[in-house]
């Protein structure tokens, strides 16, 4: 036992090394010049740990869509406050022939990809039939209407290098062929670039999920998977060069990170603020919210293979079973809004209808009362879906539906969803391109409700076996009248407010927040509409 | 040959390891109930596009070919692309582990540096103030959420009083600033001759480093104290303080150095967790580091990428106790003539 005297003798060579790394971490300490975002840098932080690939004809993430599209060039854009009305990017001009399956575009004169080689028709006429020869997850977008790899090369073709011409198998609508024109896999890349870096006939895909071959506003320096994108500006962008010589997306998964960021001035945009996390800083001058209304849903799906889910009183009943302006008012705050049809608000068709409120009594004069059953409800582990699954247990309850919660890891959730082993299913849905068709077929087709359908809608997912509706969603498809197929959605959507196993319960706002200083960033009205060509910023405050 | 003998145990017990891991991750990766083509295509390629992918990734075999695939690859060092990055397995590994290196090293040394002391002081001053806020600060660090105070961390030494630089592992302008040569920022920059990246990477790695290096800091500081109050109650320390010596000749030549072996184990599992472990800091502190990698790969059934990290976290836990275990005979003289 050690003496108060042996207590008086330290062990000094401990508290040197102690002493010393002290000062190692204090002088490592000493307070820096305060953070700010050089004047020509745009600084963005974000969760981009969803990009896989940055190769248009391979992207179908949130983020990569994104990105790509500040990277290449489209031949057609939608107008971002009317997605109906359909604009020109690498084409200038088209038409469509008389009978409805042959379109031809002018290419606008002028244009250079980040390369120095000029965009051709033939640039156009590789970028498509790349696409349908790789055949990967967005391929569809343009293979539904009837290219395949066997009748590309005829299908898909350019008389001259400033003529693109596309002959559909149907005569589709023409607005539905232009919409899937303005999506991301239909951008136009390099041909020269990307057939130089092509190697065991994969079209250059694997050398092109890692670098750029555009004509966009800017280039890809350089992609660290899960920790940063940069950007480098384009100067001889055809539109005028972004005011940004380099935009950086950072990867910073924790929200309540990205807001510290922000606060200290070293990121000029964070992207994934919870509600709660916005409005704490939504009264402070050097700070502004920006809000974008999206295509997305959130909707809640009932499985027909329920003995209990599949009562047509049960499928009615829940719609009175969600409380509704709760959600939007209470927990989604400003980044959502009511929405009960299929077809989001400002596309073609939509609906603005929103027939149900929270009612118990009603639910249960539907129900007819007696015990109400007990069911699962799947839902991704995210907070604030979370937050809405306790509320629609709670209000579920209200009509004696004892609902238990099955929270899990996204992908885990959507296998099960898959695999049609739910019950109740909580989730997104955001459309493929801008035309009511996106979601008409996920909603409301369903070819072959049979266990092995090759066609796996969302009506397949919750085996909702609808052929009717699912004659009269493909017949939309080939309504040339706009007026008509506007007409046809919305009744597609009238009948599905009488009667579906889906609750639509709002339309996705998506929100960023930004430093006062910075101008000109756009959030637009789909995923892959967020633009950080027009960013500039004013002296900072 | 009695060395060679242990070696080759130990190589073998090594080895079994090994094996038991990819068993061990192979199940895991089929048990979860989570569709890896998922990951790969996304959840609305069409129905074609899903089984061409399933096809390419081996997972319309049977299971026990699947198996043989998975080991075979392993050890031929092929652990193939990862369905989240698209990238070689072993690019990926070979920028996201010294990353993890490099925040482990320091995390560990800052356990070390006052673990150690803390712990021998806690012992000689048993039941006094300084035992008792050293065994505070112990548990502080032993239970505290490291994610919390991680955020907190942040809040106080970055957000407020502007101490630190902010997450990640570097400022974003200083990117791709100094070639690459072995991964970890702080020695690439010095080697560079880049004093300015030097800077701004260690002040980055501090944070996280600290906050790491209090969980190690408290497990060293906890099983120091221990060790040292078994050996300062033996008689040979009863012994030196008859004969004279002075305490810290006692303490630390004596007591100190009978404790080493016992000590560099517990440095060497704590050096080998964090290796692996700090899935949490790295996420707090957007560090791109192995844990995290592994984590997200093993959610998304990305068994290329859980095949390949495993093995690395496995190899080099490994690797630790066999160090720590050729360290014996040089840290205690019994065990040079035990195997003598």
């Amino acid at each position: 036992m050690a003496s108060k005297g042996e207590g008086g003798r330290k062990p000094r060579t401990g508290a040197r090394i102690a002493v010393a790394a002290l000062a190692v971490l204090a002088a490592l300490s000493v307070p820096p010049a305060r953070a700010e975002v050089p004047p020509d840098v745009f600084v963005m932080a974000m969760q981009i740990d969803d990009v896989i690939s940055l190769d248009p004809a391979e992207v179908f993430e949130f983020t990569g869509a994104e990105v790509s599209a500040n990277i290449y060039e489209r031949l057609l854009y939608f107008d971002d406050d009317d997605v109906t009305r359909i604009e020109g990017g690498v084409a200038d001009a088209w038409e469509v022939s008389k009978d409805g399956r042959t379109y031809r575009f002018h290419i606008r004169p002028g244009m250079t990809f980040q390369s120095g080689n000029p965009v051709t028709a033939e640039d156009a006429v590789y970028s498509f039939r790349r696409v349908v020869r790789l055949n990967l997850a967005p391929a569809f977008i343009l293979a539904q209407f009837g290219f395949t790899p066997d009748n590309v090369d005829s299908r898909i073709s350019a008389p001259d290098s400033e003529t693109l011409v596309m002959e559909t198998d149907r005569a589709y609508s023409p607005a539905l062929f232009y919409a899937c024109l303005t999506a991301d896999v239909a951008s136009i890349v390099d041909a020269k670039l990307v057939k130089s870096r092509a190697a065991n006939g994969d079209d250059g895909n694997k050398w092109l999920r890692t670098h750029s071959a555009g004509s966009g506003p800017f280039r890809l320096r350089v992609w660290k998977p899960n920790e940063i994108i940069i950007l480098d500006r384009f100067a001889d962008y055809w539109r005028g060069a972004p005011a940004m010589r380099t935009a950086f997306i950072r990867h910073i998964g924790e929200p309540g990170v990205q807001r510290l960021l922000l606060e200290r001035g070293d990121i000029d945009v964070a992207r994934n603020l919870s509600p709660d996390q916005a409005a704490a800083i939504k009264d402070r001058a050097d700070l502004r919210l920006k809000f974008a209304r999206k295509g997305s849903l959130f909707y809640l799906a009932l499985n027909q293979k329920s003995d209990v889910l599949r009562r047509p009183e049960m499928r009615q009943a829940v719609k009175y079973l969600v409380d509704y302006m709760g959600i939007v008012g209470t927990i989604l705050r400003g980044q959502a809004e009511p929405h009960q049809t299929i077809i989001p608000a400002g596309y073609l068709g939509s609906l603005d209808e929103n027939p149900f409120t929270f009612d118990p009594a009603k639910a249960k004069a539907l129900l007819g009362g007696g015990e109400g059953p007990a069911v699962t409800l799947d839902v991704r582990n995210v907070q604030e879906e979370l937050q809405i699954a306790q509320s629609i247990q709670a209000s579920f309850a209200a009509a004696g539906i004892e609902v238990a919660l099955a929270p899990g890891d996204g992908r885990q959730v959507l296998t099960k969803y898959r695999a049609r082993n739910h019950d109740l299913y909580f989730g997104q849905w955001g459309p493929d391109y801008q035309d009511p068709h996106s979601n008409a077929q996920a909603f409301a087709s369903n070819p072959d409700n049979s266990d092995r359908g090759q066609v796996k809608t969302l009506a397949w997912r919750n085996a909702w076996d609808i052929p009717e509706l699912t004659e009269m969603t493909s017949a939309a498809v080939l309504e040339r009248d706009p007026g008509k197929r506007a007409a046809d959605y919305r009744e597609i959507q009238r009948r599905m407010l009488a009667d579906s196993p889906f609750v639509v319960l709002y339309q996705q706002v998506d929100m960023a927040v930004e430093r006062a200083v910075v101008h000109g960033f756009v959030l637009g009205p789909a995923f892959d509409t967020v633009s950080y060509r027009g960013v500039t910023k004013s002296a900072a405050h | 040959m009695p060395f060679a003998r242990t070696l080759a145990r130990n190589l073998l017990a090594a080895a079994a390891t090994i094996l038991g891991l990819l068993i061990v991750t192979f199940v895991i990766g089929r048990l979860l109930p989570i569709d890896p083509v998922l990951a790969a295509v996304g959840d609305r390629a069409p129905a074609d596009v899903i089984a061409r992918v399933r096809a390419e990734m081996g997972l319309d075999l049977p299971v026990y070919e699947q198996f043989f695939i998975y080991v075979g690859k392993a050890l031929t060092g092929n652990f193939g692309e990862s369905v989240l990055t698209a990238r070689p397995v072993i690019s990926d590994i070979g920028r996201y582990f010294p990353a993890t290196l490099e925040l482990a090293t320091a995390a560990t040394l800052i356990g070390i540096l006052l673990g150690v002391p803390m712990g021998v002081a806690s012992a000689v001053r048993r039941g006094q103030w300084p035992d008792h806020v050293i065994r505070v600060v112990s548990l502080f660090g032993y239970s505290v959420p490291v994610f919390w105070l991680g955020l907190m961390g942040l809040l106080v030494f970055y957000a407020k009083l502007g101490w630190v630089a902010g997450p990640g592992r570097i400022d974003v302008y200083y990117e791709d600033l100094v070639p690459a040569v072995t991964g970890a920022l702080a020695i690439d920059s010095l080697i560079a001759g880049n004093m300015t990246v030097f800077v701004n990477a260690l002040r980055h790695l501090v944070l996280p480093a600290s906050i790491l290096g209090l969980y190690s800091l408290a497990y060293i500081a906890r099983m120091t104290r221990s060790f040292m109050i078994g050996e300062l109650s033996r008689d040979y320390i009863a012994a030196a303080r008859i004969k004279g010596l002075p305490e810290r000749r006692v303490i630390w030549g004596h007591a100190f150095r009978n404790i080493l072996v016992p000590l560099v184990t517990v440095i060497a599992l704590s050096y080998g967790a964090l290796l692996e472990g700090s899935v949490l800091t790295e996420t707090v502190f957007s560090w791109p580091g192995l844990g995290r990698y592994i984590t997200n790969s093993l959610l998304s059934a990305d068994m290329n990428a859980v095949l390949g990290g495993t093995i690395v976290v496995g190899v080099v836990f490994v690797g630790l106790n066999l160090l720590a275990e050729m360290l014996y005979p040089v840290l205690d003289p019994r065990a040079r003539s035990a195997r003598a």
